[in-house]
């Protein structure tokens, strides 16, 4: 295949450093720091576990934007993601379902919800499956409330994934890896080095290997989970791991794999213990 | 009524007479923009927040006037002079004929 | 840096994609909205100040605020876009500034354009450059 026709599919380019005078390295730079309302300081570079062996600091994706996408999040009523959290806590309290219940007439004030976020994916011994915040939350609404499941990527599900991950903003993500949940971490590091698509490119290609560099006018991140759910410029709303790890797997070329589905709950682990460590800063903003 | 609009404004609760506070609003709003195109090429039709207001006790503080350029979620950031203790009006009009309201008031100590 | 030689090539092949706008096509409509808020008076270069970003990371949402000390009015136009008129502060009498901030949509790497009608009935312009990249990779 020709560079020409490479070049046609993903475009990519380092120019961007050169040509806008950029070419700054992230660290000869002071580093700004993410303290959310003048008060709430985000730990945005941490070491990463020892069974990390491809990183030797974890960094938040937020160091890695502009700093007008990064004056974003700096403030909840700048955040364009609060919208979203602020429309599921009126879901949160709203009675639903054949038996008019609300996720409060059993978990209470939203804050019970305290600490979720920094463990998910955990495996769950009763269904016996790794099970995302994404899994619990269907699993509240079918055999607790007799409804239906949300849709994986559903916009009541990311709105409400960033309500509870909101709860536990600033903590460390501490996901577990060993006993149950260590065959899908497995997978999910697999995974994560396994070059696919056309472009023959893994997610390590990009995020491990190159962050700090510039792909195609874009400042690539460690592509980091702890922000999640995020608010995307690009498509003005809130977008959750899976359809983030889905639009990756499509930029090089290659088959993506379904959100919700057994192959994203493993990389999900893996990706997450990357960044344990580093804050919840649900909802982040990103580009 | 265009679904799930929301305005939310920030506003002190607290002033001393004659000061400048910073005000910030913002509504959730896709503001279609009129350029789009839907799957099958045809044009989605423009459906924005074409005119913003705030006004205190009855006198303006600042108006604008929005077009299809203006981000979703429309934001503004401004000051405002505050002569006594009373009740800040916003609002925002909708190409569909809606109108949507905030209102916050400030103690003038 | 750990890229095979393929995927350097990829990357160093460098494409400013953003920077070939059909900028000629949209110069009628930028000096009309700029004559329809002037009425054709003369500008200045003073007065006014205009805060963009050198790069926006997603046209979608571009930070961006005004400041024209003595102003009644300011009007932003983004001479890029298809239709230019972006919006038009007007300041009240209780206005503890002529002084304002937003967020708007840009098509594409272009100058945005702040023009200022003061309380003389004179008016003050200025403009910005901002550069547009296509990224937001990764879905
Ligand atoms: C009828 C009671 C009930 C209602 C209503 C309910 N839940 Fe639950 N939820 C539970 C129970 C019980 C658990 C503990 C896990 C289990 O045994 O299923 C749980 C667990 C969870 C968890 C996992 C918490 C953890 O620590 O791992 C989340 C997240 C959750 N619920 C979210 C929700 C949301 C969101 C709603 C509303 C849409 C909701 N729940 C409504 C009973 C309920
Ligand atoms: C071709 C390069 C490329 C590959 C390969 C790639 N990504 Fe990305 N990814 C990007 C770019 C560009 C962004 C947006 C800028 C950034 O945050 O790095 C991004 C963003 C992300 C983000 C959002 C980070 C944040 O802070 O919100 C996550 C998560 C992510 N990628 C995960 C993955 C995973 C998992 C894989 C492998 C399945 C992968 N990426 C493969 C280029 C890539």
């Amino acid at each position: 295949m020709k560079i020409s026709n490479l070049h046609r599919l993903v475009q990519m380019a380092a120019t961007a450093s050169v040509a806008m005078g950029l070419a700054v390295s992230a660290h000869a730079q002071e580093e700004p720091k993410l303290i959310i309302n003048g008060e709430q300081e985000m730990i945005t570079h941490a070491i990463p576990p020892a069974y990390i062996d491809g990183l030797s600091e974890s960094i938040s994706g937020w160091v890695f934007r502009t700093k007008e996408t990064q004056a974003l999040e700096l403030d909840d009523f700048d955040n364009p993601g609060m919208i979203f959290v602020d429309q599921a806590q009126e879901l949160w309290d709203k009675e639903m379902g054949p038996e008019n219940k609300s996720c409060a007439s059993c978990h209470g004030d939203v804050s019970s919800m305290k600490g979720v976020r920094t463990v998910m994916p955990k495996f769950n011994e009763k269904a016996g499956e790794l099970w995302t915040l994404e899994d619990y939350i269907n699993d509240s609404l079918t055999t607790h409330m007799g409804m239906e499941p949300w849709g994986y990527t559903s916009t009541e599900m990311t709105a409400m994934a960033a309500l509870i991950g909101n709860q536990s903003r600033g903590m460390p993500m501490n996901v577990a890896i060993d006993g149950p949940a260590a065959p899908y971490w497995a997978k999910g590091k697999e995974m994560y080095y396994t070059r696919t698509g056309v472009l023959e490119l893994s997610c390590a290609s990009c995020h491990e290997d190159n962050y700090g560099n510039y792909i195609r006018a874009d400042h690539l991140s460690q592509g980091q989970i702890n922000g999640m759910p995020s608010y995307r410029m690009k498509n003005a709303k809130l977008n959750g791991i899976h359809a983030r790890f889905k639009g990756c797997v499509k930029d090089t070329k290659a088959e993506t794999y379904k959100p919700g589905g057994p192959e994203f709950h493993a990389l999900e682990l893996y990706v997450a213990s990357r960044g344990n460590g580093l804050s919840v800063e649900s909802p982040s903003v990103r580009n | 009524m265009a679904k799930g609009v929301k305005p939310r404004v920030k506003v002190p609760k607290k002033a001393t007479a004659g000061e400048v506070i910073t005000i910030k609003t913002l509504i959730s709003h896709k503001m279609e923009s009129g350029q789009r195109k839907d799957k099958d090429g045809n044009i989605i039709p423009r459906s924005i927040i074409n005119t913003f207001t705030c006004d205190f006790n009855g006198q303006n503080v600042i108006s604008v006037e929005l077009h299809g350029a203006v981000s979703t979620n429309p934001y503004f950031q401004f000051e405002a002079k505050v002569p006594e203790s009373g009740e800040f009006v916003f609002t925002w009009l909708d190409d569909d004929g809606s109108t949507y309201t905030d209102k916050k008031s400030i103690t003038v100590a | 840096m750990n890229f095979t030689r393929r995927e350097a090539l990829i990357i160093g092949a460098g494409a400013v994609t953003a920077a070939a706008l059909p900028m000629q096509a949209f110069a009628a409509a930028i000096d009309d909205a700029i004559a329809a808020f002037t009425g054709g008076a003369e500008t200045t270069d003073s007065g006014i100040t205009l805060t963009a970003p050198e790069i926006a990371e997603n046209g979608n949402t571009v930070p961006i605020s005004v400041s024209a000390p003595g102003a009644e009015s300011i009007t932003i136009l983004a001479s890029g876009n298809p239709t230019p008129n972006v919006l038009t502060f007007t300041f009240g009498p209780l206005a503890g500034s002529q002084e304002a901030s937003s967020r708007i949509r840009l098509a594409g790497t272009q100058d945005v354009i702040a023009i200022a009608k003061m309380k003389d009935g004179t008016f003050a312009m200025t403009s910005s450059a901002v550069k547009v990249t296509i990224g937001g990779c990764g879905g």
